[in-house]
């Protein structure tokens, strides 16, 4: 393997990754001689509102896939109304194509277990949540034990440090649902409903969880806090772009050399990226990929030297997202790729709304019988159609998710479809059972 | 009716129910059904009836819940369950085949247990592993990078009594177990915690750092936080100082944050938050967006206006104070605007699904005459 160039390894930016090379990070004494906790002693000091200040200055923008300004949604919360406030971390990790909360969780816990006391601290939260995915049970494991640590080191609980702060946090399961990562259905099922999102307005912000304020953010933005702290605002934008500051776990998976985590300034490209992991694997070349997960449009090898910031990605039609890096070859088909994605939302669709709920269903069917060798030229029209009603129509963001990989595949790759329907493509499912008119 | 569940589960109800505010009971209830599962192996109807009775709900409301999410099981399950990731990714570099090996293999189907009832074999969604595909499961700790034929190798040592060790993750335990943990107890196991190091792939873009010497420049732990007081003070002495010399306004809030315009205690600072106002779900004509631009693009920037745009208070940015009202206020205003019919998720029921609300929410929006905006909001939020 040949070493990536200079300039391409000092797009390397180990922050919220640093400490995953040491074995007991999880543990709290390793944890606290690595900086941990030096953040959260810091805050206290500071005035809440000062806190909110500088992760506005720090232009830390939501790591969960939206890109929301964090500081800015801080402030949201209105002060002195004698509601309870809330913070719920979202570790619902499940968008296809996700990694690097799980690993994060898992290897260095503490670093969001600081994060939610300060950030709850500035907000004046006296009750935090971690929601995290049901099947991530290894990642809860770690977490709840450094949960109890913290506990037990008064990092938690009553009158913090002596400060005077109080704060509860528990770390809550989940059950196998994907539209529990966004953030309002995350709440009804925090609550211990069904997990189906609201309308908004009106907005977490002033009625969240139990209709209280509430911030609700993603693992890695909370794990963005304390070096913030530590580090200052100034240090922070040195990495990244104007606009989309700092560091950003790209996790790529795929026909590569090296899959894996690497924590980049924002803004790398794919071409870097793939520098850093050894390339496409011998007999591969990249065809089409997505930039951050599969509820991201499909970018193709044209798409290269995009930065990857929430701009860049925006300006070549696609969604920073979750900087979830799948790469495919030649050798992959889209429209087999795009059908397992289409699988994924059917099944996930929570069915609160007819478009998504019966789109994605109906789409499912387009595709086998496509993919069986029986689709038509109108089947292509009726894919276009279903995901024009489904695109802004549904009650949330994962029914515009599932059209990305529909209208971009066919806006790149429409030649592959036409290939299955013209008969060039031997067939790749064999369904008896086809359904639909026509 | 009374359900057959032990003193110790009960006793763990509370502990569960006692992790939440007082009024809030409900929200114990998914660890309650994680729980019922640890004795039962399954969501049973007297675990249905056992959540609704510890919780004061009635057993449809429990049953809407259990039947929501793919980890409730309806029927009981084997000791391990083992998932098959075959989402695209791990589809695509051999997952499917691993699944369709096992199906054949064990003789049973999605959803479906080994007649010993040792295995409950299902294909699941993407399990957040992707750099280690293809992936499977067993009681959701991960067998990572496995072809037909190790995952066979793994389901028969279960078969035979083994114990194989996950390559990531703790040292196995059984579903019911595992069951307990999820509705929220530590794992007591001896050294459980400790088990499973990060896998390469994890490690990867760190190794490559390390190996090079590549680091962030920069970090000093003791970067002070600016002090709003602190610079609040300086601004007062620099106006004095100005207002001596010449009466101009601007200069405050160069040297500080805006101010009382942090949005966090007074409404005034952030500028076109214009959050609330345009995000009520409106696709529509509002934005404009240039041709090339995809419609993701746009009805994401639609649903979280700020994603594209720049973070409105972005460092450096002087935010007049004046222009920016922040979003507590918008909502609030919105909410007084019409959409407060919804009555707010968490007084019982999610938002919308208050018997009625929708009525109420027509009603509203037809009787309020001058209430053009607050139909129009309830419609748009409605179809969106």
């Amino acid at each position: 393997m040949t070493t990536p160039r200079p300039e391409t390894l000092a797009k390397l930016t180990p922050v919220l990754t640093k400490r995953w090379l040491s074995p007991d990070a999880w543990r709290i004494g390793t944890y606290e001689q690595l900086d941990g906790y030096a953040a959260l002693r810091k805050a206290l000091k500071a005035h809440p509102d000062d806190l909110i200040q500088l992760i506005k200055d720090s232009g830390l923008r939501g790591r969960g896939g939206a890109g929301f300004p964090t500081g800015l949604k801080w402030g949201f919360i209105p002060q002195g109304d004698g509601k309870p406030h809330y913070l719920v971390v979202n570790a619902d990790e499940g968008e296809p194509g996700t990694c690097k909360d799980l690993p994060l969780m898992t290897h260095d816990p503490h670093a969001l277990v600081e994060g939610v006391i300060i950030a709850s601290y500035a907000i004046r939260a006296s009750r935090a949540y971690i929601y995290i995915r049901g099947e991530a049970v290894h990642a809860a494991r770690r977490l709840r034990n450094a949960v109890q640590e913290a506990y037990d080191k008064g990092y938690l609980g009553r009158n913090i440090l002596r400060s005077g702060y109080d704060l509860e946090l528990v770390v809550h399961s989940g059950a196998g649902a994907y539209i529990c990562g966004e953030e309002t259905a995350l709440l009804d099922s925090l609550e211990g409903f069904r997990g189906q999102p609201r309308l908004r307005p009106p907005f977490p912000a002033t009625h969240g969880l139990y209709a209280s304020p509430t911030v609700v953010n993603n693992v890695g933005t909370i794990a963005s806090v304390p070096p913030i702290v530590l580090g200052g605002a100034d240090w922070w934008k040195s990495m990244g772009t104007e606009k989309s500051s700092g560091p950003m776990i790209y996790s790529l998976s795929g026909r590569i050399v090296n899959p894996g985590q690497y924590e980049c300034s924002m803004g790398v490209t794919l071409r870097e990226l793939l520098e850093l992991a050894g390339g496409m694997q011998p007999g591969h070349n990249l065809r089409f990929w997505t930039p951050g997960g599969s509820s991201t449009p499909l970018l193709a090898a044209e798409h290269l030297d995009v930065p990857l910031d929430f701009e860049g990605v925006a300006a070549a039609g696609s969604i920073l997202g979750t900087t979830a890096t799948q790469i495919f070859s030649d050798q992959d088909c889209p429209v087999y790729a795009t059908y397992r994605w289409l699988e994924f939302y059917h099944h996930e669709s929570c069915g609160k709304c007819t478009p998504c709920r019966e789109g994605n269903y109906w789409m499912v069917r387009v595709y086998r019988r496509i993919l069986a060798g029986q689709g038509t030229h109108e089947d292509l029209d009726t894919l276009l159609d279903t995901c024009d009603n489904i695109l802004g129509r549904s009650f949330c963001g994962l029914g515009d998710g599932a059209t990305s990989s529909v209208t971009s595949s066919l806006k790149y790759f429409k030649q592959d479809y036409l290939d299955y329907i013209e008969g060039r493509t031997a067939p790749k499912l064999s369904e008896k059972t086809l359904v639909g008119a026509h | 009716m009374t359900t057959t569940f032990t003193d110790e589960t009960r006793e763990r109800a509370r502990e569960i129910i006692a992790r939440y505010p007082a009024d809030r009971s409900r929200s114990a209830l998914l660890p309650l059904l994680h729980l019922v599962q640890a004795e039962e192996g399954y969501v049973s109807p007297a675990g249905v009836a056992f959540c609704a009775e510890v919780l004061g709900l009635n057993k449809a409301q429990v049953g809407a819940v259990a039947t929501f999410y793919t980890m409730y099981k309806r029927k009981p399950t084997g000791d391990f369950l083992v998932s098959v990731c075959t989402n695209t990714m791990c589809n695509v570099l051999g997952g499917q085949e691993v699944y369709d090996t096992l199906a054949e293999h064990l003789g049973v189907g999605h959803d479906e247990t080994t007649a010993d009832g040792k295995i409950t074999l299902e294909h699941a969604e993407c399990l957040a592993a992707c750099d280690y595909g293809p992936v499977m499961t067993v009681n959701y700790d991960f067998f990572d990078g496995v072809d037909a034929s190790t995952a066979v190798g793994v389901v028969d040592e279960l078969r035979a009594g083994g114990r194989p060790m996950p390559t990531r993750g703790a040292r196995l335990c059984t579903l019911k177990e595992m069951a307990v943990q999820l509705a929220g107890f530590a794992d007591e196991r001896e050294g459980a915690v400790a088990d499973g190091g990060p896998g390469e792939p994890t490690l990867r873009g760190l190794r490559l750092a390390q190996q090079h010497g590549v680091s962030v420049p920069g970090f000093d732990p003791n970067t002070p936080i600016r002090s709003k007081a602190e610079a609040d003070k300086a601004a007062a002495k620099a106006k004095a100082a100005e207002a001596a010399a010449k009466p101009v306004e601007a200069p405050a809030a160069q040297v500080g944050p805006v101010k009382g315009g942090d949005g966090a205690s007074a409404p005034t600072g952030t500028p076109r938050v214009g959050e609330p106002a345009a995000a009520t779900g409106s696709t529509a004509p509002d934005v404009k967006a240039p041709d090339d631009k995809s419609p993701q693009v746009r009805t994401a920037e639609t649903r979280q206006p700020d994603a594209a745009t720049p973070a409105p208070d972005a460092p450096g940015t002087k935010v007049p104070a004046e222009t920016s009202p922040p979003a507590p206020r918008d909502a609030q205003e919105a909410e007084a605007a019409g959409v407060a019919a919804n009555e707010p998720a968490g007084d019982g029921k999610p938002a919308g699904d208050t018997t009625g609300a929708q009525e109420r929410n027509l009603n509203e929006a037809s009787a309020s005459a001058g209430g053009a905006n607050s139909a129009g909001a309830s419609e748009t939020g409605a179809q969106k």
